[in-house]
């Protein structure tokens, strides 16, 4: 059964229609890909299924429960985490702190046992500390637990989202744009961390993504968008030498 | 390295509580031994009323990073219900216990009043958000001034007109008679009392910052869309930062109506100027620095008192410590330079555990 099920997903902008029948199957434990030119619609769709915006048409399924429609907080409760193509990190807070905002909802104590510092406060706090660190670790960021997010190097900052991302233990993991803006080393790290990641956690992960060479490296299957409407989808290879796609890209001539 | 991180923590913050207590301690000794003037022993109470504003309106504008306007609002509310209530109750329960009810009180009706304002005013931002919340500051004070309550055997009496339309039997007395306000509330407030409840504002302001509260409301304000992608419910963390800040400024509204014995809302205690000074406490302490603002209320709140003497040039003194205080918080030559200095006198002065820990080592 797939993960993620979306059918006929479809959005306008006053007489634009940005996401046109959009639809869209992916199995659990999949690298898929979603790529198009740019202005395709690929960010509206990341929009559409983490309920910034609400569809005009169409269902999404995740894990066979009908998200559509519902709250942002909502869905990232049912499963869906993201990253953003602009980086949005907490940048006044540390980097540990960024992981812990990500442990909010799997850890709990009250306000008044947070204020009077009771026992549970101390404990909870702890296992957020634990939970955190382990998470930093794995992306190599425990050596600036202590920095505020805004020191950290670009690529760092990169993984600090996804790391944060991760700490609210999705079922879904959607990454707008990785590596944009990392030098070849960076996105070479970052194709393994992503793999990485899929195995650990046995994530299901959708990316956006305009770097080819992560795309191919990385992903199993795509989709690919062009004015807003699905131009083909399957596997990676046939899709990357599909003419339709290299046109799409390139232009005719 | 986190225990670090969490040693830090509590060290910012116990710095902070030592000195309150020091400034405590030195206030207290001066006033008992009759060293202090009656003109600045008077300014104590209202000393500690300003820096538990102070303390609160940063929990808004710092820590949720919302401004807003209305402080002096709040502290109406929570200086006129705890009014209210001591003299409904005036010896009819022991002082101490009636004094702690009232400003229960005051904290919870401006709470609530934080609320119920907060639902509609939080989902508007920055400037809109300045200019209800300016707004509401302005309708309580109005209100208050038309308020007219009053009791006799049959109960309470409610006007908005007059207190003869309150249609009170001889013997009812009027409670809060419109501008004239509240007179005769019981003198409960002493610089003590407000010590102890600038220790406890402290506390929960603090440690609230530092839990898992805390860093939902913080990371809204650094950013509303990531917060709600990992699941922070907006809402419910605003209205949790801005009624506590409420509460903590209705605290200070009753200990404020506890000080004087006729408690009036005029434009002078709780209108647009109060709020703007409570604002002014905040940015020069350092937005989102509590213990900045403390500072920066003493400071300001003494200076005018301190420069008595200089008669005419008092508020242009005023003004120019103004300007230095911004400059010396927010310029970026300020900064680096602080940052130097703190360099050069911890590495002059080695008093901290790590080098005292090194020292041994070398023994």
């Amino acid at each position: 059964m797939s993960l993620l099920e979306v059918n006929n997903l479809t959005i306008s902008f006053g007489g634009l229609r940005a996401v046109d029948g959009f639809q869209l199957q992916i199995k659990k434990g999949q690298l898929y890909g979603l790529i198009g030119p740019n202005g395709a619609g690929k960010t509206t769709v990341f929009n559409l299924l983490t309920g910034v915006y609400k569809p005009n048409e169409g269902i999404v399924k995740l894990d066979g429960q009908d998200i559509t429609g519902l709250r942002t907080i909502e869905i990232n409760k049912a499963g869906i985490a993201r990253t953003f193509q602009n980086i949005r990190l907490f940048k006044e807070l540390t980097v540990l702190d960024n992981v812990k905002v990500g442990l909010h909802n799997h850890y709990h104590y009250n306000t008044i046992e947070g204020i009077l510092r009771l026992p549970r406060y101390h404990r909870v706090e702890r296992e957020m500390n634990e939970r955190a660190m382990e998470l930093l670790k794995v992306f190599g960021l425990d050596n600036e637990a202590d920095f505020l997010a805004s020191n950290l190097p670009y690529g760092k900052q990169r993984k600090l989202e996804i790391a944060r991302a991760l700490a609210t233990n999705p079922k879904l993991l959607l990454l707008d744009e990785p590596a944009a803006g990392m030098n070849p080393n960076e996105t070479g790290e970052l194709m393994d961390m992503i793999r990485f990641v899929r195995d650990e956690f046995q994530m299901t992960v959708l990316l956006i993504e305009h770097d080819m060479k992560l795309v191919s490296g990385i992903c199993e299957e795509l989709t690919v968008l062009n004015f807003g409407r699905v131009l083909t989808q399957g596997e990676t290879a046939t899709v990357l030498n599909d003419p339709q796609v290299i046109t799409a890209y390139l232009g005719e001539d | 390295m986190k225990n670090l991180k969490l040693n830090k923590i509590r060290n910012h913050d116990f710095i902070t509580y030592l000195m309150v207590l020091i400034a405590f301690l030195i206030a207290g000794i001066l006033s008992v031994t009759g060293q202090m003037s009656s003109l600045m022993e008077g300014l104590l109470v209202p000393l500690c009323i300003y820096v538990m504003l102070a303390i609160s309106l940063n929990l808004t504008v710092g820590i949720l990073g919302e401004l807003s306007l209305g402080h002096a609002g709040f502290m109406c509310v929570g200086a006129f219900s705890g009014a209210f209530f001591s003299k409904c109750l005036d010896g009819a329960i022991p002082d101490g216990l009636r004094f702690f009810i009232a400003l229960l009180i005051g904290a919870a009706v401006a709470g609530m009043f934080g609320i119920l304002i907060g639902i509609p005013v939080l989902r508007l931002k920055g400037d809109y958000l300045a200019i209800v919340t300016l707004a509401f500051g302005e309708i309580i004070k109005n209100l208050v001034n038309v308020l007219y309550i009053g009791r006799d055997e049959d109960g309470f009496h409610f006007s908005m007109k007059d207190s003869i339309s309150l249609n009170l039997k001889p013997e009812g007395e009027v409670i809060i008679n419109g501008a004239q306000g509240i007179t005769g509330t019981p003198n409960d407030s002493s610089f003590l009392i407000g010590a102890i409840l600038i220790f406890i504002s402290l506390i929960i302001i603090l440690n609230l910052i530092h839990s898992r509260d805390g860093r939902a409301i913080m990371s809204i304000r650094d950013n509303r869309i990531a917060a709600e992608s990992v699941g922070i419910n907006i809402t419910k963390y605003k209205l949790m930062a801005f009624s506590i800040s409420a509460a903590i400024a209705g605290v200070a509204g009753v200990l404020y109506a506890h000080n004087l014995s006729t408690l009036t809302a005029s434009p002078k205690n709780f209108g647009y100027n109060m709020s703007i000074m409570i604002l002014v406490f905040v940015v020069l302490g350092g937005i989102g620095n509590i213990r900045g603002s403390i500072i920066a209320a003493v400071i300001l709140t003494l200076l005018p008192e301190l420069l008595r003497g200089l008669s005419d040039y008092r508020m242009l003194i005023y003004a120019v410590v103004l300007i230095a205080m911004m400059l010396f918080n927010w310029s970026p030559g300020a900064i680096e330079w602080k940052e130097r200095m703190k360099e050069q006198y911890f590495s002059k002065f080695p008093f901290r555990k790590d080098d005292k820990n090194m020292k041994k080592e070398v023994k």
